[in-house]
C-alpha cells in the first residue's frame, strides 16, 4: 500500500465550504506546500480549525489574506492583523478557544469521546452558553468535541503507511488532528518506505493517515 | 529608569521567584527576559505551550532551526535532557498543575486576583492563545508588568476588560514594588527604594496594605 499522491490530486478533495483543520503553530509545523496549493486553488467559505493565523505572509494566514475562510475556530489572531479586520468587519466569523479547550476537543473528537470538562475559561466570557458541571466542588465547563471534513497535517519523517515521525516542535495539533477528521491528508518534508521506520519512533499511527503528499523542506 | 531598565529590573525580580527544579512558563514579552537571570545555582526546567519543556537560550547566529522556536516564533534551544511533545500533552503540563509558575503580563489586574490580558473590545482582540489554561493551572501566577500604562491604572479594584481567568493571581511584580495577592486584598510586600508608598498607593486603583514587615524590593 502506497499512501503517496500528488499535491494537486490531495487538493481536490477540498472543496467549497469545507470544514478544514490544519496542523501547526505560527507557521512551525504547518503543511506548509498543501496550504500554498489551497491558496491556489482558491477554495471558498471554508471554515477553519487551527491554533493561530500565523502571519500574513506565513502558513494559514495566507487562507485569511486570500479571504478563503468565513469561519474561524483558533487560539490566537493577534500576529495576522488581517484576521481582526476580517472580524470586526464582519466578513468573518472568529471562534476564540483557550488551547488547552481546543487540543482536548480535538482529542476528544478523535478519541470517541462526548466531550470533556476544563476549569478553563470558568467566570469569563468563554464560559457563555456552555454547560457547568460540579465535580467535588470544583465548577467546570463541558466542552463539546471539534472535528473536520478534512485535516491537513505535516510531519517529519512519514512512510508510505503513514506512520509519522515528527521532528522539533512541529508536533503541536497535528497529531491530534490527524485522529479527528473524515479525510487526513499528510504532507511529509520526507517519505520513506514502509519499514525504515523504527516503529518505536513513530508518534502518529499510520491508520489515521488517508493520503501523504511530499512537501519537502528544511530537513527533507 | 528608562523603558528597557524597567522591564530588566522587574524580569530580574521575578527571576527570583524560581527555585529549584521548577518547572516554569514564561508568556510572550517582558516574561520572556526573566529567563536570562535565573539565579546562579537554580535549575529550572522552562516549558513552552507549543510543545515542549527544556527551552535553551536563542541559538547562535547561523545556528536558528525554523522548527525549534518558542510560542512566540522566535528561534530558541533545547536543552540536553529537554523534550518535545504534542499540545494535548502540553496542556495536561500546563492545566494539570505540573507547572510551578507562570509569569505573564497583564492589561488589567485586580484586588481579587482577577487577570483580563486576552482583549479589548472593539480595538485590539489576539485571543487568549495559552493564557487561560496557564493561569488556570499553574501553581504560582506571577503577572510581571510596568505598573501603569500611560499615566493610567493597571491594577484596580475590578477588572473592566474581559477576564482570562478569576481569582488566579499570586503576585504582582512592578517596577514599584511586589505586590501578593491576599484574601483580604492586595498586600505591598516590597518596594522598590526610588519610590514612597502613598506614591505606589497613587498609581493603584485598589487600596493596597501595607505589609508590617515591607522590604526593600532587591535585585
Amino acid at each position: 500500500m502506497d499512501k503517496t499522491i500528488s499535491i494537486d490530486k490531495a487538493i481536490d478533495y477540498i472543496k467549497d465550504g469545507m470544514t478544514i483543520m490544519i496542523g501547526g503553530f505560527l507557521g512551525c509545523g504547518n503543511p506548509h506546500r498543501l496550504i500554498d496549493a489551497l491558496v491556489e486553488k482558491n477554495v471558498k467559505d471554508l471554515t477553519l480549525i487551527c491554533n493561530d493565523t500565523g502571519f500574513p505572509e506565513i502558513g494559514v494566514g495566507k487562507l485569511i489574506v486570500n479571504k478563503q475562510v468565513k469561519r474561524l475556530i483558533a487560539t490566537h489572531i493577534g500576529t495576522n492583523p488581517e484576521t481582526g479586520n476580517q472580524m470586526n468587519s464582519g466578513e468573518m466569523e472568529v471562534i476564540l478557544v483557550p488551547q488547552g479547550t481546543l487540543a482536548e476537543q480535538i482529542r476528544a473528537k478523535g478519541a470517541g469521546l462526548g466531550g470533556i470538562l476544563t476549569p478553563t475559561g470558568v467566570g469569563t466570557i468563554v464560559e457563555e452558553g456552555k454547560e457547568k458541571i460540579e465535580i467535588e466542588g470544583k465548577e467546570y465547563l463541558l466542552e463539546l468535541p471539534i472535528g473536520a471534513d478534512i485535516a491537513l497535517v505535516h510531519g517529519d519523517t512519514i512512510d508510505k503507511y503513514g506512520n509519522i515521525v515528527y521532528y522539533g516542535a512541529t508536533r503541536n495539533f497535528n497529531h491530534l488532528m490527524a485522529t479527528a477528521a473524515d479525510l487526513v491528508i499528510a504532507e511529509a518534508e520526507k517519505i520513506v518506505e514502509v519499514g525504515e521506520i523504527d516503529p518505536n519512533h513513530v508518534v502518529t499511527p499510520g491508520i489515521f493517515i488517508d493520503y501523504i503528499v511530499h512537501g519537502g523542506g528544511t530537513h527533507g | 529608569m528608562d523603558r528597557n531598565q524597567i522591564r530588566e529590573f522587574i524580569a530580574k525580580r521575578v527571576a527570583k521567584e524560581i527555585k529549584d527544579g521548577y518547572v516554569v512558563n514564561l508568556g510572550i514579552g517582558l516574561p520572556t527576559v526573566v529567563a536570562n537571570f535565573v539565579p546562579e545555582g537554580i535549575n529550572a526546567f522552562f516549558q513552552s505551550e507549543n510543545g515542549f519543556i527544556g527551552l535553551g537560550p536563542a541559538p547562535e547566529e547561523g545556528q536558528e532551526d525554523p522548527y525549534i522556536v518558542n510560542a512566540g516564533a522566535q528561534c530558541v534551544t533545547i536543552l540536553p535532557g529537554g523534550v518535545f511533545f504534542d499540545s494535548a500533552d502540553s496542556f495536561s503540563i500546563i492545566r494539570g498543575g505540573h507547572v510551578d509558575i507562570t509569569v505573564l503580563g497583564a492589561l488589567q489586574v485586580d484586588e481579587k486576583g482577577n487577570l483580563a490580558s486576552w482583549m479589548i473590545p472593539g480595538k485590539m482582540v489576539p485571543g487568549m492563545g495559552g493564557a487561560m489554561d496557564l493561569v488556570t493551572g499553574a501553581k504560582k501566577v506571577i503577572i510581571a508588568m510596568e505598573h501603569t500604562v500611560k499615566g493610567n491604572h493597571k491594577i484596580l479594584k475590578e477588572c473592566n476588560l474581559p477576564l482570562t481567568a478569576v481569582g488566579k493571581v499570586d503576585l504582582i511584580v512592578t517596577e514599584m514594588g511586589v505586590i501578593e495577592v491576599g484574601d483580604s486584598g492586595l498586600i505591598l510586600k516590597e518596594i522598590n527604594p526610588e519610590y514612597k508608598v502613598e506614591e505606589v498607593q497613587q498609581a493603584t486603583e485598589a487600596h493596597l496594605l501595607i505589609d508590617a514587615n515591607l522590604k526593600e524590593m532587591k535585585v
